[in-house]
């Protein structure tokens, strides 16, 4: 299942799930959200018109529940930062809070941080584009110095984008999706 | 820093890859889908489609192709070429695009930038600046505007661009090299990255560009020799410039 939010690249993502054999279908149905075997919560837009829709659509409440029920989901790069308790995007935007940290605007020399790079300590190279990033104590993997991986529970949230990551994004995918 | 860039640019006409020299005289090189599996197989590390004729007939056509190619690429790209409105770029990235890429609309009404930015993100907008003689020209190059490309350049960073495609009018299809200078004074003014554009003609020219902006755009000379994109990154990598480490064909 993978959600939508009005602005996210579901059709990417879509194709990427499909590569590595797994079928998927987009909706923001509170009750699909809760009843899906496995859910992306896919990555591009602003924080505030995504938050806005999840909120609208019931979806938001129906991931808070999923997550407290342990059930797996992968968030992708605006949906790890949707997460977090708060992010400083568009004047600061409350999140999912599922995980506790907030998203702060990247320091780096250049905004957006745009390009492929590595991962580590996993020694993946992977496609990032972004201007916030999460600053939390469930960061289990970094590039750059800034967050890529972090995790808790049944949660994993990725900054990169997996499915634009050629065949690394797609052994990540596989890797994530398929052993649960 | 993420590592530097290498984007083969593919110039669709009527649903096809054509190029030409200095913005004229156009020469078909291929069917787009082909080309940019062949490229991401060969190692682009971003893919650029840009609708040169964008006709409103030409953007039905174009969203269809930036369809299929999502279905086939697992690589980022970017679309631009005929993006006048925020529905315009909607259609574009639903269909499965990265990022848009704006020209002649943001100058001609510079608000889309923010638009565009507001619903999907900086990184999904790119305003491509064709330059030369010192100012912006708009509509594919033929049209001088009154407008200096680095105010310009500033401008669009300001009103929310995530990326500058910078084009050298006079060094687009020269294959002579970069306009070097051109590309570090926009960069120094900016703080968002930049693509240098026009006259790559071997893979010193590339290094050249590399050392100096984060990314650079190719288009004749990987597509005369599409399988030679393989090669290119070799050698730029010989002559000292680190790309992204390939663990095997994508």
């Amino acid at each position: 299942m993978v959600v939508d939010y009005g602005a996210g690249n579901t059709h990417s993502v879509r194709a990427a799930l499909e590569h590595v054999g797994l079928t998927s279908e987009v909706t923001s149905d509170p009750d699909r959200i809760c009843s899906s075997e496995l859910l992306v919560l896919p990555g591009v837009g602003s924080a505030r018109s995504a938050m806005t829709h999840l909120n609208e659509t019931g979806a938001a409440t129906a991931l808070r529940q999923r997550f407290a029920q342990g059930q797996p989901m992968l968030g992708i790069c605006l949906g790890l930062q949707l997460s977090f308790t708060s992010s400083d995007e568009d004047g600061g935007v409350e999140g999912l809070g599922l995980l506790n940290g907030r998203v702060r605007r990247l320091t780096s020399e250049r905004v957006p941080r745009l390009g492929w790079a590595d991962v580590q300590p996993w020694g993946e190279t992977y496609y990032f584009a972004h201007s916030f990033a999460a600053e939390s104590t469930d960061v289990v993997a970094t590039s750059d110095g800034v967050a890529a991986v972090v995790q808790r529970d049944s949660f994993i949230g990725v900054q990169f984008h997996p499915e634009k990551s050629g065949t690394a994004g797609l052994r990540f995918l596989e890797r994530c999706l398929t052993r649960v | 820093m993420p590592y530097a860039r290498l984007i083969p640019c593919l110039d669709v006409a009527y649903g096809r890859v054509v190029k030409g020299t200095s913005f004229v005289d156009l020469r078909d090189q291929g069917d787009p889908l082909e080309l940019a599996k062949f490229y991401s197989d060969g190692g682009a590390d971003e893919l650029v489609f840009l609708d040169i004729k964008a006709t409103p007939d030409d953007q039905t056509t174009l969203v269809d192709v930036v369809r299929a190619v999502a279905e086939v690429v697992a690589i980022p790209f970017t679309v631009g070429g005929g993006i006048r409105s925020v529905e315009d770029a909607a259609r574009l990235i639903d269909a499965g695009a990265d990022r848009v890429s704006l020209n002649s609309a943001a100058l001609a009404q510079p608000t889309l930038i923010a638009a565009i930015a507001h619903r999907y993100g900086s990184q999904a907008v790119v305003v491509a600046i064709d330059a030369g003689d010192g100012v912006v020209h708009s509509h594919g190059g033929s049209v001088a505007t009154a407008t200096a490309t680095i105010p310009w350049a500033v401008e669009a960073a300001e009103r929310g661009a995530g990326e500058i495609l910078l084009t050298s009018i006079a060094r687009d299809g020269q294959r002579n090299g970069f306009d070097l200078d051109l590309t570090v004074a926009v960069r120094r003014a900016v703080q968002i990255p930049v693509i240098a554009s026009g006259g790559a003609g071997c893979a010193q020219h590339v290094v050249d560009a590399l050392r100096v902006t984060d990314a650079a755009l190719v288009a004749s000379i990987v597509h005369e020799n599409p399988s030679g994109l393989a090669g290119l990154r070799r050698e730029i990598e010989r002559l000292g410039v680190v790309l992204r480490p390939m663990k095997e064909s994508v």
